[in-house]
């Protein structure tokens, strides 16, 4: 089977159904119980960090950083 | 040492250079090699003149603190002078459409409309959109990560190097440069030196992203990042091309036929797809939410916004060539994807729209809120009018229409312009330390401008579209074409200059904002730091 056939078979057969499970796995994944407080949290993320300078990385790899 | 490494990089970058002046086989690239001799020769001379003698140790400097806001700040203003520059030429080619005479002889081959159009499809694109998402991105990614810009200089490269490709690009297409893509007409060292810039972007980004001190990654940059991973993908792909001779400009594609064809509009389509729809998505999650001081309606709706655009978007490109020699599997499997990819686009509008439940009020005292409430709005109308146009019988009515242009320009002055103006109106006086902005009625002013521009333009492209479409396709009793060709370029003269008179609305209204962000910036009142804004 030349490549073009054997790409196009895989593509709409094997990669067609993982693609179709990830995407379907990522939805589900969003809707996990126990979401809600990281997603609450996560949505106030903007309004956290607005005109604190960054503070240094706590620990010795951060202190070496130019923070 | 390094730099003695740097003035040895220069130094040899300047030789180069000088003898691509030399040796140039067109004037595009002789020109930017004398851009590049300059550029690098004065940046050896400096390195020079600032180096320390040896021995000498460096004088230390003091360690940077806070955020990095300096290439923001550049940023904001190179999006507000390329915004400009790109609306008039925009406007300046749609009278030119109208009124041919204004190719002037004198300027050619210079200034007509083939070399303009370019001009001013890549500078509202590339020059406004480009600069307005590395600089919001640049901002959003500090404060929502809690972190400063990674890479110290790195940050400063990307906008000088950005705008670099841009002047290249620009002057190139003036010259003669292109190779004939649409959208990614810049010849293939132009391409070059994009995908080095576009790297030290992912990598500034990323960097910042890594050492965030927030736990979650907020889902602006996770648009931002999918932009950026995309573009970078999707522009090393299409620009594969031989140069004819390293001394030139000119290229040869190394797809041909259907296969640069599907190339080219895989391209294209993505490049609406993540540079115009999720790069400005990433503003989006951020600034609405930042402007209406309440969290983002929805998040999970947000996340599945994210991943049903990323996996649909990918494969709509196949639309644009409904009806040639593409396989029709292939033109269908686009259509279809286009068609789903509505559910998406909808989900994102109205979860940045019902961001303001609770805050409708906002709509009417606070127009930087309008603007973005009218720009989510024109997102939907677009992404509606998108979808439907992509379909097979719609498009043999559409396609080669001024449709076409009507939708784009709904698009690109509705959605990305005005989420845009907004972000600048946000973003202005909190860079410069203001209260607000020195004008809130030229921003009122700016919206109208720019709204009633929107739909004198969107509306003559539709009917002189259709009417396009419509005159093409009609046959007598006998089955002999009724109108020449010609015969809709007279019919549409009207619906020229309705087009064109929006294009200077809208232009007006970006000069108003201009003066604005000006007075903003240059009031003697006002503090010099970073102001406490009001927070929660």
């Amino acid at each position: 089977m030349d490549t073009y056939s054997f790409l196009r078979e895989l593509a709409d057969s094997w990669v067609l159904l993982i693609l179709t499970c990830i995407f379907l796995g990522v939805i589900g994944w969003a809707f996990r119980p126990g979401s809600r407080d990281l997603h609450d949290d996560a949505a106030a993320v903007p309004f956290r960090h607005d005109e604190a300078a960054p503070q240094r990385l706590s620990g010795p790899e951060g202190a070496r950083r130019d923070v | 040492m390094s730099d003695y490494l740097k003035l040895v990089g220069f130094g040899l970058l300047a030789f180069l250079a000088a003898m691509g002046a030399d040796w140039a086989r067109d004037p595009a690239y002789m020109l930017h090699a004398i851009i590049v001799l300059v550029l690098s020769a004065s940046a050896f001379l400096w390195t020079l003149r600032t180096m320390p003698a040896d021995g000498v140790p460096r004088a230390p400097r003091p360690a940077p603190g806070g955020y990095m806001d300096g290439p923001v700040r550049a940023g904001v203003i190179a999006t507000a002078f390329w915004g400009a520059a790109g609306f008039l030429v925009g406007t300046w080619i749609a009278f030119q459409l109208a009124f041919p005479a204004l190719n002037i002889e004198w300027a050619q081959p210079y200034a007509n409309f083939g070399r303009l159009r370019p001009l001013h499809t890549s500078a509202v694109i590339f020059a406004f959109g480009g600069n307005a998402l590395i600089a919001t991105s640049f901002y959003v990614v500090q404060r929502t990560c809690g972190a400063r810009l990674w890479g110290g200089n790195a940050g400063w490269f990307v906008f000088w190097g950005y705008n670099l490709f841009i002047v290249l690009a620009a002057t190139g297409y003036l010259l003669g440069a292109t190779q004939s893509k649409e959208y990614a007409e810049p010849e293939w060292y132009v391409d070059i030196w994009l995908t080095i810039v576009w790297l030290v972007y992912l990598a500034v980004f990323l960097g910042t992203i890594v050492r965030r001190r927030e736990r979650h990654i907020y889902v602006a940059n996770w648009f931002y990042l999918a932009f950026i991973v995309t573009v970078a993908m999707l522009h090393v792909v299409n620009n594969l091309s031989i140069p004819v001779s390293i001394w030139g400009s000119k290229s040869v594609q190394v797809f041909a036929g259907v296969q640069d064809a599907m190339t080219q509009w895989w391209y294209g389509h993505n490049a609406v797809g993540f540079f115009l729809t999720a790069g400005f998505l990433g503003m989006m999650y951020y600034f609405v939410p930042k402007q209406a001081e309440r969290p983002i309606y929805s998040y999970k709706l947000s996340i599945i916004h994210f991943w049903a655009l990323i996996f649909l978007y990918i494969w709509a490109g196949p639309h644009h060539l409904h009806y040639t020699a593409l396989p029709d599997w292939a033109a269908t499997l686009g259509m279809v994807f286009s068609v789903i990819l509505w559910m998406p686009s909808w989900g994102g509008m109205i979860n940045g729209l019902m961001t303001l439940q609770g805050a409708w009020d906002k709509i009417r005292t606070d127009p930087i809120i309008r603007m973005f409430v009218a720009s989510l709005a024109f997102y939907g109308m677009s992404t509606f009018e998108g979808p439907m146009m992509s379909i097979r019988a719609v498009n043999s009515l559409s396609h080669y229409t001024d449709w076409t242009i009507g939708h784009v320009h709904s698009g690109a002055l509705g959605w990305n312009g005005l989420i845009t103006f907004g972000a600048l109106y946000f973003l202005t006086p909190r860079l410069w330390g203001r209260r607000q902005m020195h004008s809130v009625a030229a921003i009122n002013l700016h919206f109208w401008l720019a709204t009633l521009g929107i739909v004198l333009y969107a509306a003559s492209m539709w009917v002189s579209g259709i009417m396009e479409g419509l005159m093409w396709r009609e046959v007598d009793a006998n089955g002999f074409l009724v109108n020449a060709f010609a015969d809709t370029v007279s019919a549409k003269f009207p619906m020229y200059v309705v087009r064109a008179l929006g294009g200077v609305l809208y232009l007006a209204g970006g000069l108003v904002m201009i003066w604005n962000m000006w007075r903003t910036i240059r009031a003697p009142d006002a503090r010099p730091v970073l102001a406490a804004t009001p927070a929660e």
